[in-house]
């Protein structure tokens, strides 16, 4: 019988080709017509230590973690004591026996010794060895040996007609070594026609600069730091071609301040950052709620506290998100949960730092940002750049009290007036001042705005029933593992409410809440942040708690015993 | 065009009588004027600080940030707009000591912004106590043994990192100072200009008879483009030399080497997202599979 979903584990150190086994498998997998999708996890280190992929492939959208291992392809020493935990005995282990040992973690799983290095040798070359992985996985599958042929010949095309040429065979070679070995079960379900053609295989980083620049995002200013910087490199590499300005910072400060000073030029500014590079942007984000002067701010949350673990994931940053910046004024913060959800709540950010003339986050973390699977097309006839700068009258003032909080925003050297901002409480013109009156007129106009933009909060996703009994509470990056769990737990009593917007809260939150026996909240940190987020700002306390804050993202297996062992009443 | 021109009408001036600020604020209306900018192309921006009120008095754009965050603002405006006169002003903590890592970096990223830092060696809205620059031994109520950290040379460290401009002035000589003013503002690239400058409140010490006696003014035989020459400039501290002091003047600045200008003016307000471009990007996420 054919399977339908399987994963595969690569794990080896980095530099040794975990990277081009994972690019070439997954483009393969996809030009084959299956959905993919792809993790990885690593360390902070730039050579050696352990990395691993897991892949999943299947004629079904996949787009969450599973622990579950069916292929393991080990490519280097020591990696399959790196994943043991993940061994089961349905785990076929494929790949050369003196890389993968003889230790009691391979006691109780199936072994394909298929020699990569010495093939590849005698193909020429150690090098190869990674072509002969390919082609070795591909042919466990079951994949047309053509269409291997044809995508290796694509991928290597350009170089030298004799690497070209013993690529293929490389790739060849491993395909037929597997073939003679007893792997029928490993055999995949044909791709059907439709598939995953046409669609987009990208990451979250990408996903979240391509929504920047659909958003009219004209200037980045940025210092690096993992996991953030993948979408620093984006917007560097299609910086010319799209008319962005891109600036690596001396500091995260310098960032912040930069963004806010092209903003408040005009143009359409984004920091992106993580841990305690956001936290020194802090006062940056308060002097953005003072000039009102928009900012969007892209920060990939990674385990603190301080360093923490650098190139691991979590969803420990939602209170200082929340809470970042002296003083009291008005933000919004986003949280995209599928890759659709990066792109249009990413674009979707600057017309909102634009309107409102606040702050607005986009949180996600080093899962979101690594991840990648086959999304459809994203839909531009939805993306508007809506500008709100005027062109300023002679007698132009920024501040001028509003209804809503919001006044007219002009830019230095568009039109007759003169554009005045000050970190100071200012007056209408927006001078120093300290005319206490005028500061209470000036926080109630700032913070009309934080009442006026709850009109436009972007509503929690409800997957499920709508007479559910169980609602499970999630926001960001776990979409897709508690969306797949709650689909296997296969209850019709059980919905998942997805917030991609967790501040200001949405108002039918409550309403939700109350529909359902018991509520629960899944998200990845240790004190259940947007549950207390949510009692603070909807007054209603979740029943329940999974919680997970080992610098790992959840798999869908731990939601699903999760919800199983608080969902008591299971049969 | 006249000075007046900058006039703030209703402005409440917070420095004290007899302040330094006075002579340099004066200066600096007239040096725009005789340059005749137009009030509505310049930007003003500072930190925090009693030089940094500086640009509440200019009729002029204002970005009056956070303590010791102008240049990094300053730059980012110039790059959003290269249309726009910038100036970054403020006092020497501001400059050079809160935001002493963004002087660094501002000079070695050169934009077209004048930086024009009040340096009276005192910290003046705090109170008095000691600024990067105050002298050994200075005594306030913080350095109650007298100041035993090495005075901030920040004319020094601009021409060791290959400052495009760099020039001393003296607040109190109000006709040099302006004509200091214009050749730094007119100048292509980042452009530092020190005004010394008297605390009449807080440093005893260096007053104007202080800055009088200890100052000089360069003549020809000093070639500002002669680097050694003018690194020797800066390290002498007794008497200080007045005027431009070192020219590195050939370098491209920030905003010229940023690929979005290259084909296009327009300030980046002014444009709009190219959609069809977009779409080929993110097509070519799906490998035509």
């Amino acid at each position: 019988m054919h399977r339908d979903d399987l994963s595969i584990v690569l794990c080896g150190q980095a530099g040794q080709g975990v990277q081009t086994v994972e690019f070439l498998l997954t483009r393969l997998l996809k030009l084959a017509g299956y959905h993919v999708f792809a993790t990885k996890e690593y360390m902070s280190r730039v050579r050696g230590g352990l990395n691993s992929t897991t892949l999943r492939v299947s004629n079904r959208e996949v787009a969450a973690y599973v622990h579950r291992m069916d292929i393991l392809v080990p490519l280097s020493a020591g990696a399959v004591e790196h994943v043991a935990k993940r061994i089961s005995h349905g785990t076929v282990v494929l790949g050369e026996r003196q890389v993968m040992g003889d230790g009691p973690a391979l006691a109780s799983c199936r072994v394909l010794d298929v020699p990569f290095t010495k093939m590849a040798q005698e193909i020429g070359n150690a090098l190869y060895s990674n072509s002969v992985a390919v082609g070795a996985v591909a042919g466990a599958l079951g994949l047309d040996l053509q269409r291997v042929t044809d995508y290796v010949l694509r991928f290597f095309a350009g170089k030298q007609a004799s690497i070209v040429e013993d690529n293929v065979k490389a790739a060849q070679a491993g395909y037929k070594a597997v073939g003679s070995l007893d792997v029928d079960d490993l055999a995949i379900e044909p791709a059907g026609d439709v598939g995953a053609k046409g669609r987009l295989l990208l990451d979250g980083a990408e996903a979240v600069g391509l929504g920047a620049i659909a958003g009219g995002c004209n200037f980045v200013s940025s210092y690096p730091m993992s996991p953030s910087t993948a979408v620093l490199t984006f917007m560097a590499r299609h910086g010319d071609e799209f008319g962005v300005v891109v600036e690596q910072a001396e500091d995260e400060i310098a960032a912040i301040n930069m963004a806010i000073g092209a903003g408040y030029a005009g143009a359409r500014a984004l920091v992106t950052t993580s841990g305690g590079g956001f936290a020194l942007m802090t006062e940056g984000v308060s002097l953005a709620g003072m000039l009102e002067t928009p900012v969007v701010i892209h920060l990939a949350q990674r385990p603190g506290p301080a360093t923490g673990l650098p190139t691991r994931t979590e969803q420990g940053d939602l209170e200082l998100a929340l809470y970042a910046g002296h003083g009291e004024f008005p933000r919004i913060i986003l949280a995209p949960g599928t890759l659709e959800d990066g792109f249009q709540l990413a674009q979707q950010a600057f017309n909102l730092a634009d309107k409102y003339q606040v702050p607005v986050f986009i949180l996600t973390d080093q899962y979101y940002i690594d991840s990648y699977y086959d999304a459809p097309p994203f839909d531009l006839s939805k993306t508007a750049v809506v500008k709100h700068v005027v062109k300023t009258e002679k007698d132009y003032r920024r501040y001028v009290v509003t209804q809503d909080g919001v006044s007219a925003r002009g830019v230095p050297g568009f039109g007759e007036g003169l554009v005045v901002v000050d970190s100071d409480e200012h007056d209408e013109e927006g001078h120093i001042t300290e005319d206490l009156d005028l500061r209470v007129r000036m926080v109630n106009k700032r913070l009309a705005k934080g009442a006026s933009l709850t009109m436009d909060v972007v509503p929690p996703v409800l997957v499920g029933p709508d007479n559910y009994k169980n609602l499970v509470i999630c926001w960001g990056s776990t979409y897709h593992a508690v969306n797949e769990a709650i689909a296997e737990l296969g209850r019709n009593d059980t919905a998942m409410l997805h917030y991609r917007q967790v501040y200001p809260l949405h108002d039918r939150t409550a309403e939700y809440m109350a529909r359902a026996e018991r509520t629960l909240v899944v998200e990845g940190n240790a004190t259940g942040q947007f549950a207390k987020l949510i009692e603070l700002h909807a007054g209603v306390p979740a029943d329940e708690l999974l919680l997970k804050y080992n610098g790992m993202n959840f798999s869908v297996e731990e939601v699903v015993d999760g919800l199983k062992a608080l969902i008591k009443d299971v049969v | 065009m006249d000075a007046k021109a900058f006039d703030m009408e209703k402005a409440d001036v917070a420095w004290c009588p007899g302040c330094g600020n006075f002579p340099i604020l004066k200066a600096l209306k007239e040096a725009l004027a005789e340059l005749d900018i137009d009030p509505t192309q310049l930007v003003m921006v500072s930190g925090i600080g009693q030089a940094a009120k500086i640009p509440h008095y200019v009729r002029a754009h204002v970005f009056n940030g956070l303590h010791g965050r102008a240049l990094p603002p300053a730059t980012a405006i110039k790059a959003a707009n290269p249309r726009l006169t910038v100036i970054a002003e403020s006092g020497d903590g501001d400059m050079y000591g809160e935001g002493g890592n963004h002087f660094i970096h501002c000079i070695r990223r050169n934009p077209d912004i004048t930086n024009i830092v009040h340096d009276n060696r005192v910290y003046g809205l705090t109170k008095g106590q000691a600024s990067p620059t105050s002298p050994l031994g200075f005594k306030t109520s913080v350095q109650v043994h007298g100041v035993s950290l090495e005075p901030f040379n920040p004319l020094a460290v601009a021409i060791a990192l290959d400052a495009s401009f760099v020039a001393r002035a003296n607040a109190q000589d109000r006709e040099q100072t302006k004509d200091l003013m214009k050749k730094a503002i007119g100048h292509k690239g980042y452009a530092l200009l020190d005004i010394l400058q008297p605390c009449v409140t807080y440093n005893k010490l260096n007053t104007y008879q202080w800055f009088k006696e200890h100052t000089y003014y360069l003549d020809g035989s000093h070639d500002p483009r002669d680097r050694m020459a003018a690194m020797q400039k800066a390290l002498e501290t007794d008497r200080l030399p007045l005027g431009v002091i070192y020219l590195s003047p050939t370098k491209p600045p920030f905003e010229d080497t940023r690929g979005v200008y290259r084909e296009d003016p327009r300030p980046l307000h002014e444009r709009q997202v190219d959609l069809d471009r977009l779409r080929h990007l993110m097509t070519s996420f799906a490998m035509n599979a």
